[in-house]
């Protein structure tokens, strides 16, 4: 399926009119059933298993069973993702488990200063130095085969 | 109408189209420069800016980084590799002017908090937390992790997230659309006017107004029949939201287009589309057929018929496919990646001393896990359902189903201006990635015959476009007019799937079968089986040949036709048909172009049976084409490929 809600953790981001997941999905798959106060996955065959909504729900209400016409059953993957890291926890279909984390940036979320830190000093509109060039190149100067 | 709609009205002098890669480079560059002058800048985005485009779940690697900083390779290098990857038909101008820039795009990446590996003293690697905490950054002279020459690993979780943060942080919330998607160009006379969409979410239509315009949505997936045929549909290697609105609208608004052959096949684990990148060139891993033989060696000859392409190193992705293929075609496979080997010879140095070879068997398992688990977690989901450990069990791999991707090995997009100081004369004519309509821009998936931009060249194509298109607006102050009669007639198109379904659903008794109406799903099965059966998909062995194409032109215009007839409940199918019928559109346009083109030039993308050979005296060239969207009718013709680099 691709993702699945599992009911007894989802409250609808409490009773909001769009949740995290409807937010996030890039192929606008998640919506709320409005009689149950449930989200759930209205179409399991457009999802691309991008996980998205399982990382953003606050609840941790959603996971992902794998597509059902090529995945053996029993498995899954399940993340946990902070600030700065994320930790998968991989159930194989025959028991084993393993655990990896790895971090996910460096920089406080909200932070990206989009020079970098680099000077902007560039005003001619008329050449090929972009934004922040040449000093985010590293390099003197940008390349060019015209001098 | 069931309910009445808004038309809500946006008037901006900068609209850029699309928040993935490109369109967050676009954003970027665009307030620099747009500041200086007063100008506007909108962002629209079908869905939201964090997680949207083909980096959506995040990436493993940055497949174009040049290191221009540590001298690592030049300009020239990679403009030479695009051009023989692509087997000679590429715009050296276009692959230029990326290559000179993406390494700050990636250094900005960085510095917004994008973990990149880094070779510590003792030539280990580093995570790119470990590494910034050591102070190992581009900034500070430190080396990446090379996957390949190109290739650099990180761990690209957030890489989206946060490059459209650094949008965000640029443009302001109050610039910035979500899930609005945007479906017809509209045009002044010979000039780009604007863009007409509507809202994912509310009853709204939305009128983009603006003096410049960049396509940058993507390219196209779902054109062709997947191998998957249940939920797996979903599982596309490129993402199954990337529906060929660029292509669409690029079109539609009259731009000459170019490589509309080009499709790309990528060779990916089988089922679940998992990278096999880091497989091959970082733990160097081999793959041969069932009878235990490495088809890179034993058709070695086969190279011979692809002229100098076949001699080059590394070897065309096409060819590669390609003899892969023959193996497959033979009743030879499966094709096994041999990764348990792999392992054993990379931890083989550590052999005798056990408390090191642990560590080592740890971290490359780690390495191995994170490859899968930042970009394709279906991959990491299906060998833990299959209970394959990758030390100990080999993996199949196998041919997708074609893609239309110009930002990857694939060529397919608008025909657009090169840079000033580097193209010829014949390839531009103004402002850099201006496509032939005035105005119109396009980045990423969206331009063509600039292959191999990947996710941080069409970041940094999307910078060059921005600060032309800055350029273009202080050129062209006045805005363009958007005749009203126009914009209602495009409401009305728009939305008559919703006007389709309601007039018609009550005269059966089941909703998705009546004979009055299409629903947006069989309609896309329908287009996929045309593309699969006479384009040359995965049935058909990735062959085609002149009656083949015929035919399916014949079927893709009645389809074309009952385009006509698409309903939807919803808004959400409301997207739906809008997105077929902007498949359709790359599907004619790919279609058209293989029937011009009358030889085999990429043997791994596509073969034509009845011209089973590359013709360099007459083929050497970009196959072109213009739509005349009020005549219905397509011209295709040659425009000659001219190196930059001798």
């Amino acid at each position: 399926m691709p993702s699945f809600v599992i009911q007894e953790k989802c409250d609808a981001c409490q009773g909001q009119e769009k949740t995290a997941c409807m937010y996030i999905c890039p192929n606008d798959l998640m919506v709320v059933d409005k009689e149950k106060n449930k989200a759930y996955n209205r179409d399991p065959s457009a999802c691309w298993e991008c996980y998205c909504c399982v990382k953003i729900c606050p609840q941790q209400a959603i996971d992902v069973r794998g597509y059902a016409d090529f995945m053996p059953m029993g498995a899954s993957c399940v993340p946990l993702r902070s600030s700065d890291s994320i930790m998968w926890t991989i159930k194989f279909r025959n028991g084993t488990v393993k655990r990896f984390k790895f971090p996910i940036r460096t920089t406080e979320e909200g932070a990206a200063d989009p020079s970098g830190g680099y000077p902007t000093d560039q005003d001619n509109l008329d050449d090929h130095v972009l934004f922040t060039e040449p000093h985010s190149l590293g390099i003197d100067s940008v390349p060019t085969l015209k001098k | 109408m069931p309910v009445e709609f808004e038309t809500v009205e946006v008037t901006t002098d900068v609209l850029i189209i699309g928040g993935g890669m490109a369109g967050c480079g676009a954003a970027v560059e665009a307030v620099h420069w747009a500041k200086k002058h007063g100008l506007k800048l909108t962002l629209v985005d079908k869905a939201a800016l964090d997680r949207s485009g083909a980096v959506a779940m995040g990436l493993s690697a940055i497949n174009q980084y040049l290191g221009l900083c540590n001298g690592e390779n030049t300009v020239e290098d990679y403009v030479e590799y695009v051009k023989n990857d692509l087997m000679g038909i590429s715009r050296d101008d276009l692959v230029y002017n990326i290559a000179r820039h993406v390494d700050s795009s990636v250094h900005l990446f960085e510095e917004w908090g994008l973990p990149i590996w880094k070779v510590d003293e003792k030539g280990e690697n580093l995570d790119g937390a470990t590494a910034k905490k050591k102070g190992l950054t581009f900034k500070n002279g430190a080396k990446p992790v090379r996957s390949g020459r190109w290739q650099i690993m990180l761990n690209g979780e957030s890489y989206k997230v946060i490059v459209a943060e650094a949008a965000k942080n640029a443009l302001g919330p109050e610039n910035i659309y979500e899930h609005v998607f945007v479906v017809e160009p509209i045009l002044d006379g010979d000039r780009i006017a604007g863009a007409v969409g509507f809202s994912k979410r509310e009853n709204k239509i939305y009128v983009f107004r603006a003096k410049a315009v960049l396509a940058a949505m993507g390219g196209a997936v779902g054109v062709f029949r997947p191998r998957s045929v249940g939920e797996g549909l979903g599982r596309s290697w490129y993402p199954p939201f990337s529906t060929g609105s660029s292509a669409y609208f690029t079109i539609k608004a009259g731009a000459e287009m170019t490589c509309q052959e080009i499709r790309f096949i990528p060779i990916r684990f089988k089922d679940a589309y998992g990278p096999v990148g880091a497989w091959f060139l970082l733990f160097g891993a081999k793959a041969t057929n069932a009878l235990g033989e490495n088809y890179m060696e034993t058709r070695a000859a086969e190279l011979d018929n692809w002229g100098p392409y076949g001699k080059v190193k590394p070897m065309p992705a096409n060819l590669r496919n390609y003899l892969g293929m023959l193996d497959l075609e033979e009743g030879k496979g499966p094709i096994f990646m041999h990764t348990p080997e792999a392992i054993a010879k990379l931890a083989e140095k550590y052999k005798d001393d056990k408390k090191a070879f642990k560590k080592k068997m740890k971290h490359l398992e780690s390495e191995a896990w994170e490859d899968f688990l930042d970009m394709s977690i279906s991959q990491a989901f299906l060998w833990a359902a299959c209970n394959i450990m990758p030390e100990e069990k080999k993996s199949e791999i196998a041919p997708a189903e074609p893609y239309f991707i110009g930002s990857h090995s694939g060529a397919s997009g608008a025909w657009v201006s090169g840079p000033e100081d580097v193209a010829p004369d014949e390839y531009k004519w103004g402002y850099p990635n201006m496509t032939t309509v005035k105005g119109l821009f396009a980045a990423g998936d969206a331009s063509g015959a600039s292959a191999h931009k990947f996710s941080s060249g069409s970041h940094a194509e999307g910078r060059i476009a921005a600060k032309a298109m800055v350029k273009y607006c202080v050129d062209n102050p006045e805005l363009p007019n958007i005749d009203p009669s126009k914009v209602e007639e495009l409401k009305e198109k728009i939305l008559k799937p919703l006007k389709t379904f309601e007039e018609n659903k009550d005269f059966t008794t089941a909703e998705e079968v009546n004979p009055n109406y299409i629903m947006p799903k069989q309609y896309m099965f329908r287009l996929q089986k045309i593309m699969d059966e006479y384009a040359g998909g995965v049935s058909a062995g990735f062959k085609t040949n002149k009656a083949l194409l015929e035919k399916g032109i014949e079927y893709l215009t009645m389809l074309k036709e009952d385009s006509e007839k698409l309903a939807a409940r919803n808004l959400h199918e409301l997207m739906r048909c809008w997105e077929n019928i902007h498949r359709t559109m790359q599907a004619e346009a790919h279609v058209r172009a293989v029937l011009f083109r009358e030889e085999t030039r990429w043997p791994g993308y596509y073969f034509r049976t009845d011209t089973p050979k590359m013709d360099e005296e007459n083929w050497h060239c970009f196959v072109n084409c213009k739509y005349d969207a009020e005549k219905d009718e397509w011209e295709f013709f040659k425009k000659p490929v001219i190196r930059l680099l001798s």
